[in-house]
């Protein structure tokens, strides 16, 4: 049996729109239309899509926060919303711009009261404490009060928090967020191992396409509402045509990229700093990075360079062929 | 029910890091409570001896013992679940396993058992030493008054509780709350007692659950009434918990439903 399934589920809000000077209009918004997933155990699925395109409202339907305006959920073989709290001791939930954890109490206090809402007997959740602890590095700040932690520090007490009770699922909403590329990666090889040795579910939603490749084999891409999009991250970056862009700074100033003698899939985008700075974007199933780069070396001397991976929403624009805010 | 303990107990050490707010809140409510004091014990002078069967002793009594219940019982509310509401975080507090109105009550006992000493002692310190206070000399009365405390957070706990639900309907709920305390300050005994107010405004008062939430303590504290007397008021207590309880658990159920999560 799956571990989510979701059938043709919708969800509309109604808003008021100004209509005139004091009249008010009533509108619908379709911020979910009839998708259909489901999700294995063991899998990791990276939910993507662009700002307002629906990730967040699947999210609130499938934790019970929120009731579908029509379709069907069932997540660990519950309904959400009616089993609720049932639901929220199997899975584990991670909301990257909300807390829950206690704001004015040191770290190490929240977890005592998570054991108990989650009714583990100390010698269960003692243990778990101290490995997610360990694991996470949270020792040096577990005595600090939560509003004093860094962000990093305080979504690695999250996490622990959300994963306290070995959830079978574990739905991460933007889990990354404002993180540095330090704390991300140590996110990211927790999460990784977590569901290794655990065979935990995860499912994520993130703007940050790398932690996608780092932990989702499988990419669920959602536009205005729909599905647009669900099988391998590589399959995406196919369909959609994706490109990648290498920046690299010259030595000495060139105010034209003819000059480069670039092979076949790659184009000279543009100028930047009075010739110092150009790009070149490239397709990466017919060229690699150093290809490219031996190609410029071989007519300027490159002082620095950067490589920019497509962005999700790039991708998805792409794939729709439409350009959206 | 380790939830519960848990929740209340973090909540009595959250309060307990506030410790300057403490010290600031006794200082007011004693303050208030010279005044108060003052203005009741010359209307009874002037009055010439008593209002409503209250002695000046004891008309003192009634003031030190409402300023000193003021804050442990909760009288001014906490607007917590309504910001969180606006905010969205109320997405974390839905998905916890825990009910949401017994996790933010058992929040508010632990609040309670904090704010009982340094909010309570201070002005009941105040009253003994400039007005004396007419305590009862036997246990009966603190046993009872302890029950009836318990039940007055408690109802007190659900009243606003109650106003802060209705933001799962409207945006704004200030209206509501300004109406509530309006209503809650004259009707639960906080102004003038209860038995002050002409006939037909005691009647109406006594058909709410707001002289529950304060007058009742503090006459069971102060001795003002006999064994039997002191029970039948813990038990009107004890049925307006239950006609609370029931309303907030169906806005509860109704409310979440048509509850939409702000933010992403």
């Amino acid at each position: 049996m799956p571990i989510i399934d979701v059938e043709n589920l919708s969800r509309e809000f109604q808003v008021m729109e100004p209509a005139g000077r004091f009249r008010r209009r009533r509108k619908t918004v379709h911020a979910v239309r009839g998708i259909d997933f489901t999700v294995e155990q063991g899998e990791a699925v990276g939910y993507i899509g662009a700002n307002g395109a629906g990730k967040s409202t699947t999210i609130k339907m499938l934790t019970g926060v929120l009731v579908p305006s029509s379709g069907r959920v069932s997540v660990c073989g519950f309904n959400p919303v009616p089993q609720r709290k049932a639901l929220a001791r199997k899975i584990g939930v991670v909301f990257g711009q909300r807390s829950q954890l206690w704001w004015d109490l040191p770290l190490q206090d929240s977890y005592p009261i998570l054991g108990a809402m989650h009714r583990m007997p100390e010698a269960d959740w003692r243990p778990r404490f101290r490995e997610l602890a360990d694991q996470m590095d949270l020792g040096e700040f577990l005595t600090t009060p939560v509003r004093q932690l860094s962000l990093g520090q305080r979504m690695r007490g999250e996490v622990a928090a959300a994963l306290l009770h070995r959830p079978e699922l574990v739905i991460l909403d933007e889990p990354t967020i404002g993180l540095d590329m330090i704390s991300k990666e140590k996110l990211r090889q927790f999460l990784d191992a977590e569901r290794r040795d655990n065979g935990t579910t995860l499912l994520l939603t993130t703007h940050d396409m790398s932690d996608i490749q780092r932990l989702c084999q499988r990419v669920l891409v959602v536009d205005d509402g729909a599905i647009a999009y669900d099988g391998q991250l590589t399959g995406l970056a196919e369909v959609a045509g994706a490109v990648r862009t290498m920046v690299v700074d010259l030595a000495t100033p060139m105010h034209s990229g003819v000059l480069f003698s670039l092979p076949d899939g790659a184009v000279h985008e543009g100028i930047e700093a009075n010739g110092i700075r150009h790009s070149v974007s490239f397709d990466p199933r017919r060229l690699s990075a150093a290809t490219v780069l031996a190609a410029i070396s071989s007519t300027a001397e490159v002082a620095d360079l950067s490589l920019h991976e497509p962005d999700i929403e790039h991708l998805v624009r792409q794939l729709y062929g439409r350009a959206r805010g | 029910m380790r939830a519960y303990w848990e929740l209340g107990k973090s909540s009595f050490r959250r309060h307990s890091t506030y410790r300057t707010a403490a010290v600031a809140g006794a200082f007011t409510n004693s303050v208030f409570g010279l005044i108060r004091a003052s203005l009741l014990l010359s209307a009874i002078t002037t009055a010439g001896g008593a209002i409503g069967g209250y002695s000046a002793m004891e008309a003192a009594t009634y003031v030190w013992l409402g300023q000193a219940l003021l804050a442990p019982l909760g009288l001014f509310g906490n607007a917590e679940l309504a910001g969180r509401v606006k905010s969205g975080d109320i997405a974390v507090d839905l998905s916890r396993s825990v009910n949401l109105t017994a996790s933010y009550w058992a929040q508010d006992l632990g609040r309670a058992a904090f704010d009982v000493l340094p909010r309570g002692l201070p002005p009941l310190i105040v009253g003994a030493l400039v007005t004396g206070l007419a305590m009862p000399g036997t246990p009966g009365p603190y046993l009872l008054g302890f029950v009836s405390i318990l039940a007055a957070v408690s109802l007190n706990f659900l009243g606003f509780f109650a106003i802060n639900l209705l933001s799962f309907w409207v945006l704004e709920i200030r209206g509501f709350w300004m109406l509530y305390m309006v209503l809650m300050n004259l009707l639960s005994g906080f102004l003038v007692p209860v038995t002050w107010f002409p006939g037909w405004l005691l009647d109406f008062a006594r058909a709410t659950p707001f002289p529950s939430m304060l007058q009742t303590p503090v006459d069971i504290l102060a001795g003002r009434t006999d064994g039997v007397e002191s029970l039948a008021m813990v038990g009107v207590q004890l049925l307006w918990l239950a006609v609370l309880l029931v309303v907030v658990q169906v806005m509860v159920r109704f409310g979440s439903r048509r509850l939409v999560v702000q933010g992403g």
